[in-house]
């Protein structure tokens, strides 16, 4: 049902009848949960990329320098977020080992990662570039602590699947939960990539 | 045109909704049915009440000012630092601790679920966490009382660089727990919005589609969306503003000299501060206001036996509403100074939101238009916030354009404008609908003598409050001033008039919240000697009527969910044999529809 016809109809001349289907999306409950909670965070990130752009343009903005190890980070949360996909299609065809597989290989990339990006903390802070040192600075270390704490939120559904699924729970019952930690994942690369990329080009 | 949405003829019968008992959690202890409860009816009166509970305390800071601005050093403990301590107080609690959380908190979750044909929340868990949160949140709040300093005195908008400057009251702890306190608000806010939202979507009983929803539950989700996209730039906002102050940062702070010391911080914008700010507080201003526009439109309808006038446009201009309310938020900017043409477009947005309004405006007044007007204690309510929301909003155009903003956005005007369209008119909604839903809520009927002295006194007092402001406004009298009569008398433009229409507005101000006591005694007293209700006292169509039990048990329907068959207006339908025909009746006998 579009929303247009949803819009156009006239309830109040309405063949008061039966309405069959009232619901519209299709889509189980917890996965338009995760949809909306995803616009909250987008709009976020959006919020600070915009007021990232707006603090450049003043005249204190002083690049911060992109350490080597934060695309070693990118890659392992992209192959964290791989492993999640290969155990969410994996759940879906029932195959219960590869499900556990690519669960912990997901979980564990994205614990390396967090543990990547609290190096890069180190590093920066190692070479004298402290959060109130620069805005440049200020807002690498809120956009990374942000995401962090995101991915973390992330880990605490990702173990409560895991510890279900090790206590014998069937790939059936938490095939929905795999699914949302993989989308949410996915999700979570994605802003990476946008702000790495914002860091990269600003 | 054709109907899109029904498969079905007129005779179709629908098989009612089977028993879903099992998804629900049931509690055995009483910690866990009245405490920790996952059912949103008792978490909306926890969201109520604890509301109410912080609006009393700031509906007296409200009093401590009138009183000081009346009579200037009266009141020993008010002192310069305490005035502008309450202003903010006064403020923040009353927008986002206040009205934010009952109508979204108190009334989307006892409504929503009631409404729509729902067990419950489709999260009932988050939902309870949500509570608790929120509670977290306020007692934080509460807490700056009680700290040194006191709580943070930079008027309610906290802009920097004076929030968090030596100086300004509150700036060692004040601020800090302020911005902590908004964080947890938002995050719990941000739990219970995305059942709010959810459930809209995916739990309506059979044959509620959207277009069949009651307007206030359509109000209530898209003010709902509002805030989930708006408070993001609030918490943002107090993260960083919590970091420029506790780390040293210059997000928002500029290089400034403080009390003979330059500070550490350099090149920050306090601009920048502003646009994330008003970017949430202007559609929090909606956020207050679409429920407030959703409640009268029940009540009008309701009370006036007639079907909502324009229930499709109604819908339509709530959701424009709430779409242009994320792009007008520079005019709460104009005196920080801009360029032209950002002033311009604006300017410009903020005036097309009167059309949407004025439809909603217009469609009250019609739907009241030969109706069968019944002129009790919540219809009181309706008519009397129609009234005063025209008269905020006829202000507000004033206000919409930079030219007229500039000389008067520093004075009383302003504060005129935003308490009758934002204060007042709200809080006569909230009245309205409390009286129009506590028969369900308890099961007995509030006090109709107590309530029309509690409508009238109310309703006559807050014009006697606000319309002189506008006058004092337009006479220049500055906002936020701690005494406009210097230890030497008046200044010299000062007219002793105008002191003297200070004094009867705060004898007005302490009359109406005096009057407020009565309306608590009500609702203590009517809950267990009010006038039993009846499942539906008010002969009305909605489905929270129809339940099996009043008050609604856990679970809300009994065995069956209702099914529904036409939309939520069938008011004094011809032919029909009463004056409304419920959600939930099928066409046939009686209905003025047998086909």
């Amino acid at each position: 049902m579009s929303i247009f016809s949803t819009l156009s109809t006239k309830p109040w001349v309405a063949e008061r009848g039966y309405v069959s289907d009232s619901h519209g999306f299709g889509l189980p409950t917890a996965r338009v949960f995760l949809s909306v909670f995803l616009g909250v965070v987008t709009a976020i990130f959006g919020l600070l990329t915009a007021a990232y752009f707006i603090r450049m343009t003043y005249a204190d903005w002083q690049p911060l320098p992109v350490p080597a190890l934060l695309w070693l980070n990118t890659a392992i949360l992209i192959l964290s977020s791989v492993a999640l996909q290969w155990a969410r299609t994996s759940a879906r065809h029932q195959q219960a080992d590869r499900v556990r597989r690519g669960l912990l290989a997901g979980g564990a990339l994205a614990f390396a990662f967090l543990v990547g990006q609290f190096l890069v903390w180190q590093q920066l802070g190692s070479l004298g570039y402290f959060v109130d040192t620069n805005p440049s600075n200020s807002f690498f270390y809120l956009i990374t602590g942000l995401h962090g704490l995101h991915l973390l939120g992330g880990l605490v559904a990702w173990l409560r699947a895991s510890l279900r699924l090790w206590r014998g729970a069937e790939t059936d019952k938490i095939r929905m939960s795999v699914e949302l930690c993989a989308v949410y994942w996915h999700f979570l690369l994605l802003v990476w990539l946008v702000m790495f990329g914002l860091l990269l080009v600003t | 045109m054709a109907l899109t949405d029904v498969t079905h003829d007129a005779q179709d019968f629908a098989p009612p909704a089977e028993v879903e008992e099992a998804e629900l959690y049931h509690p055995k202890t009483w910690l866990g049915k009245y405490v920790f409860s996952q059912d949103a009816k008792i978490i909306a009166l926890q969201y109520s009440i604890t509301a109410m509970a912080v609006g009393l305390l700031a509906l007296v800071l409200s009093v401590l000012m009138r009183v000081q601005l009346a009579w200037p050093g009266a009141v020993s403990f008010i002192t310069p630092d305490a005035y502008i301590q309450f202003v903010t107080m006064h403020g923040m609690i009353m927008v986002v601790y206040l009205l934010t959380a009952l109508f979204l908190g108190g009334f989307g979750n006892y409504l929503i679920p009631l409404m729509l044909g729902a067990r419950d929340m489709v999260f009932p868990y988050v939902n309870m966490i949500s509570y608790w949160i929120y509670l977290v949140a306020v007692l934080i709040l509460l807490a700056s009382f009680f700290v040194p300093g006191g709580p943070t005195g930079s008027g309610w908008t906290l802009y920097p660089p004076q929030a968090i400057l030596p100086g300004t009251p509150g700036s060692d702890w004040g601020i800090t727990l302020m911005c902590i306190s908004l964080g947890f608000f938002v995050i719990g806010f941000t739990m219970g919005g995305l059942n709010y939202v959810v459930t809209v979507l995916q739990a309506r009983t059979r044959g509620m589609t959207l277009m069949r929803m009651p307007l206030t539950i359509w109000a209530i989700f898209t003010a709902t969306v509002l805030a989930l996209l708006a408070f993001p730039a609030l918490l943002v906002s107090a993260i960083m503003m919590s970091l420029d102050n506790l780390l040293g940062t210059s997000y928002f702070m500029p290089a400034i000299i403080s009390l003979g010391q330059q500070l550490d911080h350099s090149g920050g914008s306090p601009i920048l501060f502003q646009h994330l700010f008003w970017f949430f507080g202007h559609p929090e201003v909606y956020i207050v206001a679409l429920p407030a526009f959703g409640v009268i439109s029940e009540l009008i309808s309701v009370h006036a036996r007639k079907n909502i006038f324009g229930y499709r446009l109604m819908v339509w201009a709530i959701v424009v509403i709430g779409g242009l309310s994320f792009i007008v938020w520079a005019h709460h900017m104009y005196v920080s100074g801009m360029n032209p043409y950002f002033g311009f477009f604006f300017a410009t947005t903020t005036l097309i939101i009167a059309v949407p309004t004025a439809i909603k405006v217009y469609n009250w007044v019609l739907t009241l238009w030969q109706g069968n007007i019944r002129l009790n204690v919540p219809m009181l309510f309706a008519i009397g916030f129609v009234f005063t929301f025209i008269n905020g909003g006829l202000t507000g155009i004033f206000l919409g354009n930079v030219i007229i903003d500039v000389p008067l956005s520093d004075t009383y005007f302003v504060v005129a404008h935003f308490h009758m369209v934002m204060a007042v008119s709200p809080i006569l909604a909230v009245f309205g609908a409390v009286y129009h839903w506590y028969p369900k809520i308890t099961g007995r009927m509030l006090n109709e003598g107590m309530g029309k002295f509690h409508f009238w006194m109310t309703f006559v007092g807050l014009y006697c409050i606000y319309y002189p402001m506008h006058y004092l406004g337009i006479l220049g009298v500055p906002r936020r001033y701690f005494a406009n009569a210097g230890a030497n008398g008046l200044p010299d433009w000062f007219p002793e008039s105008a002191q003297m229409v200070n004094v009867g507005i705060t004898i007005a101000a302490i009359i109406v919240a005096s009057v407020q006591l009565v309306f608590l005694y009500n609702l203590y007293y009517s809950a267990t000697r009010g006038k039993p209700a009846g499942g539906n006292p008010w002969g009305a169509t909605t489905l929270e009527w129809q339940t099996a039990d009043t008050p609604p048990t856990h679970g809300n329907f009994g065995k069956e969910l209702p099914s529904v068959y036409r939309w939520a207006y069938d008011y004094s339908v011809p032919g029909a044999e009463e004056d409304f025909i419920p959600q939930n009746v099928p066409a046939g006998k009686g209905t003025g529809h047998a086909s």
